[in-house]
């Protein structure tokens, strides 16, 4: 049933120091793509009431490298990460995974800062950015700070982030190996992931899985059994313990333990 | 809240939150775009947003001032795609139709079949099997 | 002048699908309209002890089953089905009560509480004790045959639900009139909704039923919208002012209509050579709640269940079975996409026993003019099972394929199926469907209430009936469907509209012809006026059928189809994407064949759907996975290259020698998906073939 509008109370800021002071003071939801926000707002799975509407924040927008690091500003939508030469040269993967989320039309709307702060297991972007050690940065009246993506997430669709703080940007450092991405969805387009992995082959090889967790997942003792120098097979084996999928509408347990197992000796055959 | 609305400066008084959808169908009556799935899934209510397209149920009104919004109303009843879409059967029943061509609106002339298929992969048909669509859509080209 | 019959001529529909200005329901404007709002039960199974409407809120119009004037009866075969529940609910969502306001938001705060007794639902039909309908048929003697067989091959297919997801969900209007009412909404028969509304008001009331431009129907808007049309009639005679019920896609997918689950078990006696002398097949159905259309659907799927093949032995028992589910009904193909599933994986599968090909097992034994199908109906020369599976086998090299792709992870499969046109049996004489020409100034007018869903009714039947008439086809115009100004053509469905209707068209248009003697229409319309010729729907003579014992001429005619797809599996993740498809099908002669094209890519499309993306997850007797994100259907990059054949064998009794066409496209795709994953080696035996399943496959 849809949501009536009139209990709903939306403030646009103008600038981020505005939208910022907003936030401090009042409790309020920052939207952004609002791709997801509806469809929350619809199924009773989204309670707060009063917003702000960041999309007009252009100082958020724009894709730079500083630093060595992929610097993509939080309201980079997925078609500007398609199009953009400085990401396809740094973190191809990334392309890969915007390509397949959902389809053009939320493509041109969704962005990297919501589909972070969104907090679902099963973002597309978010293993990407796990595996490539990103580091999410936050901004508040008066006050920035960094997190390790990997440090961010604490439990499902909970994290560290204050209710006063944005995303602002994403920071990558070089990615030194060969990137490798796979998502698994329900159909070839418009899907949402069963299991969605993201690799970097290298003397340290990192690996990422989501929607296997009630967070992303770093597996981080399967990163280290390879570069132990462990099989395939026993690597997979630690894998099946680092992760804990779950039965929905969408998947089984039993097929996306198989699955993220399979992916990973994909990932290590492809990118040998 | 003022935004263009095909070409036209468009004044309109809704609650910011309001989907863009329904301001277009309500209080602009224009009911070309269409409600399929209020959830972003199937492009029935595709129109362009700056020359994008994207989603209008998914759109908060608030967020359309100062740009500009095209629907199929905007195409006038004249336009190449149009007349191929019902020569070429790419429309059956029609309701996925005006999301089908304003998707189809920013190809390139040259687009490769796999590029039309990437550019409408965010919209459902349930009729034609999206063959005929893809017909029309060449067929419009050569007009 | 160019005959139109035959050829691709501009469409009745004009180009307002293409411009926004097609009004469909929804689209609609009316003075002081109301919004409507079903109030819908929260168990699966139980008694409603008590309904309370919270609050006070002006202007709110609440509605229950004691505002029923007439019947609370949904009128349909069986009487079984309210319009609101009266106190035993029998299925999750059962409308209970309806409201309406003004303001939707008003309307959506509302809040109802109703107190249930709970019951203990059932959800397996296997379990059910609930017969719907029961149907025998029987050829031969199936057991001494099994018993002299060479080999007995048994097995057992599933098929699960599968939702219509027209892209325009259920939405009607209705409009108190006079001292009636007028309906108006996206249906596929205007004449069932003014049969079920006359239950619900009185057979005196003045009801008017019109069909606006519809999104899609599939089968879906052929029963429900006489349901969602009651609730919408009683809550605008108890305002006085319209009132508008548009279900949002979660409604739509939990509430209304979906494909009846089967259950087909298969013991079938083959001899060494080849030959199939015996086939026992039991049909199980899963109709939910109520009957609603259970009956012919079981009809259907038993009398197609043998297959396009010969065999003198043959039994067909099938039975429909109640469960606490929402009720299903029709969904194009009716029964027979679900029993062809499990006989074409059943043929593989015994070919597999007899170490046989079985490409030429189904070469031996696919029907021949001469030849008997289960009901005992003698195929004439219409019959093409040897013609389209020839030509698929030919075209796609379909053994060379087979042979190249063995060891590999891609795969070719094949299926051979046919589809009766019409309904069954005496169906069509019973239905007594009539249709009219009203001379105009110009030309003519078409009445009939066939509707356009988008497969092109207008369009076809102005061709059939331009040419008919020797008349150019500019000059035919086709009424909008309104129950009081044209005729009742029957419903829309059963692959009809064209083969019946049209016939029916095409024998109004030779006698039209016959009283304008020499003079044009415009001529003798300004000579002597206008005037209608009405005629009704006459069964060729040949026809034979026994209601009871389900023998003979099951239909007139039977389109054929031969599917041939081939497919990749990702070995990691089992994904199978189908790569290319070839329809080669035959239904007499394509009246428009762009739009006969239309009507295979779009069936194949949906039977590609149903074959591996589109998996209805039931939980305490509901659809789970309610939305279009989470149910799926083909994107433009799920969908392969499609090449379609259509081939030419004409029905003498069909209008200009056409079959119907409409259903016999989803009967085909899903079995030859299965059929080359089996290939792979996976012993897959249900549908959707989702890679969860497949998996499990793998592992046994």
């Amino acid at each position: 049933m849809r949501t009536g509008v009139s209990s709903l109370d939306l403030r646009r800021a103008s600038a981020l120091d505005d939208a910022l002071r907003m936030l401090s003071e009042e409790a309020r939801t920052p939207i952004a793509g609002a791709t997801d926000l509806y469809v929350a707002l619809n199924f009773g799975t989204l309670a707060p009431r009063r917003f702000v509407d960041i999309w007009g924040l252009d100082a958020l927008r724009g894709i730079s490298v500083r630093d060595d690091m992929l610097v993509l500003g939080g309201l980079t939508t997925y078609t500007a990460i398609i199009r953009s030469p400085l990401v396809a040269a740094r973190l191809p993967m990334l392309i890969d995974a915007s390509r397949q989320v959902g389809g053009p039309q939320i493509q041109n709307r969704g962005t990297i800062a919501g589909n972070i702060a969104n907090g679902s297991p099963a973002a597309d972007s978010v293993p990407v950015l796990a595996a490539a050690d990103a580091i999410i940065v936050l901004r508040s009246v008066g006050s920035e700070r960094r997190v390790p993506i990997t440090q961010f997430y604490t439990a499902y669709r909970a994290s560290v982030m204050r209710a006063d703080e944005l995303i602002v940007a994403v920071e990558v450092p070089r990615v030194d190996g060969r990137q490798w991405f796979r998502k698994v969805g329900t159909r070839a387009a418009q899907a949402i992931s069963k299991v969605v992995v993201a690799g970097v082959r290298a003397p340290a090889p990192r690996f990422a899985v989501g929607s296997v967790a009630p967070t992303v997942v770093r597996a981080y003792a399967t990163e280290r059994a390879l570069a132990a120098g462990a099989s395939i097979e026993q690597a997979a084996m630690t894998l099946g313990r680092e992760i804990a999928p779950i039965d929905d509408v969408r998947s089984s347990a039993v097929y996306r333990n198989r699955v993220a197992e399979r992916l990973l000796r994909r990932f290590w055959i492809e990118t040998s | 809240m003022r935004f263009t609305l095909n070409g036209v400066a468009t004044d309109v008084d809704a609650h910011s939150m309001s989907r863009l959808l329904d301001v277009v169908r309500e209080q602009c009556a224009l009911t070309g775009t269409k409600e399929g799935c209020g959830e972003g899934e199937c492009g029935a209510c595709t129109v362009l947003i700056d020359g994008d397209p994207v989603c209008s149920c998914l759109v908060p009104l608030a967020q359309v001032e100062g740009a500009d919004v095209e629907t199929i109303e905007g195409l006038g009843g004249d336009h190449p795609l149009q007349h191929a879409f019902m020569s070429e059967v790419g429309a059956q029943c029609g309701i996925c139709t005006p999301g089908m061509i304003m998707a189809a609106l920013p190809l390139a002339p040259n687009a490769t079949l796999d590029e039309i298929k990437v550019a409408l992969s965010g919209n459902l048909c349930r009729c034609t099997g999206y063959a005929a669509i893809y017909r029309a859509i060449m067929k419009a080209r050569q007009t | 002048m160019m005959p139109a019959v035959g050829s691709n001529v501009p469409r009745k529909d004009g180009i307002g699908k293409a411009t926004g200005h097609a009004r469909y329901a929804d689209d609609l404007v009316f003075a002081g309209m109301l919004h409507g709002r079903t109030i819908r039960s929260t168990i699966p199974r139980g008694r409603v002890r008590s309904v309370r409407v919270v609050g006070e809120t002006p202007g709110l119009i609440v509605v229950d089953y004691r505002d029923v004037p007439g019947r609370n009866v949904c009128d349909l075969i069986e009487q079984d089905q309210p319009f609101l529940v009266e106190r035993d609910v029998r299925h999750l969502a059962e409308p209970i009560l309806l409201l309406a306001h003004e303001d939707r938001e008003v309307l959506g705060a509302v809040r109802v509480d109703i107190d249930y007794e709970e019951l203990a639902p059932v959800f397996d039909p296997e379990r059910s004790e609930g017969v719907l309908k029961a149907i025998d048929i029987v050829k031969g003697d199936v057991e001494s045959a099994l018993a002299d067989a060479d080999f007995i091959v048994e097995g057992t297919y599933r098929t699960g639900h599968q939702e219509h997801v027209y892209i325009e969900p259920n939405v009607v209007v209705a409009m108190p009139e006079e001292d009636g009412i007028a309906v108006f909404g996206s249906l596929q028969c205007p004449f069932y909704v003014l049969k079920a509304l006359k239950s619900l008001l009185g057979a005196s009331a003045h009801i008017r039923v019109v069909q606006t431009e519809t999104g899609g129907g599939f089968g879906g808007k052929e029963e429900y919208p006489s349901m969602i049309a009651g609730h919408a009639t009683l809550l605008a005679l108890k305002a006085g002012r319209p009132v508008k019920i548009l279900y949002d896609r979660v409604e739509d997918m939990v509430a209304t209509t979906k494909r009846h689950p089967s259950i087909v078990r298969h013991r079938t006696g083959v001899m060494r050579d080849g030959r199939i002398v015996a086939m026992d097949v039991d049909v199980l159905l899963d109709g939910g709640a109520y009957s609603t259309l259970s009956p012919v659907v079981l009809s259907r799927g038993c009398i197609h269940a043998a297959g396009a093949y010969r065999c003198e032995n043959t039994r067909i028992r099938g039975r429909a079975m109640a469960t606490n589910t929402p009720p299903n009904g029709a969904f194009r193909g009716f029964g027979a996409p679900q029993t062809q599933f499990a006989v074409e994986v059943h043929i593989e599968r015994i070919a597999e026993e007899l170490g046989m090909d079985p490409v030429t097992l189904r070469e031996q034994n696919a029907l021949r003019p001469g030849d008997t199908t289960a009901t005992g109906q003698v195929m004439g020369v219409d019959c093409s099972a040897r013609m389209v599976l020839d030509e698929a086998v030919r075209r796609t090299d379909f053994r060379k394929k087979r042979d190249e792709f063995a060891g590999t992870n891609r795969a070719i499969g094949l299926a051979l199926f046919f589809h009766g046109a019409g309904f069954t049996g005496s169906g069509e004489r019973h239905l007594n469907s009539k249709a009219r020409l009203d001379l105009t100034e110009r030309g003519v007018r078409i009445a009939v209430g066939s509707t356009e869903i988008g497969q092109g009714t207008r369009t076809m039947h102005a061709q059939i009936v331009a040419d008919a008439l020797g008349i150019s086809y500019e000059d035919v115009e086709v009424a909008q469907p309104d129950t009081t100004l044209v005729a009742d053509s029957g419903p829309t469905v059963a692959s009809r509209t064209c083969m019946v209707v049209g016939k029916i068209l095409e024998e109004c248009a030779l006698e039209m012809r016959r009283r304008l003697g020499d003079l044009t229409p415009a001529a003798y319309h300004a000579r002597h006026g206008a005037f209608s010729v009405l005629r009704k729907y006459e069964p060729p003579d040949w026809i034979q059928w026994d209601d009871h014992t389900y023998h003979r001429d099951a239909y007139a005619t039977y389109a054929w189809g031969c599917d041939v797809v081939e497919i990749e599996m990702d070995p990691d993740t089992f994904e199978v994407r189908p790569v290319k498809l070839t329809a080669v099908q035959e239904f007499g002669r394509p009246i428009h064949p762009a739009l006969a094209r239309g009507q295979i890519e779009g069936g194949t499309a949906q039977g590609l759907g149903y074959a591996l993306l589109e998996h209805v997850v039931m939980r305490n007797g509901g659809m789970a996975n309610a939305q279009l994100t989470n149910y799926i259907i083909p994107t433009t990059l799920d969908t392969p290259e499609l090449d379609i054949v259509m081939l030419e064998n004409p029905y003498v009794g069909g209008p200009f020698g056409a079959k119907g066409l409409g259903e016999l496209p989803v009967d085909g795709p899903a079995p030859a998906v299965v059929n080359a994953i089996r290939y792979l080696g996976l012993d897959v035996r249900e549908i959707p073939a989702i890679p969860e399943h497949l998996v499990a496959c793998a592992s046994r």
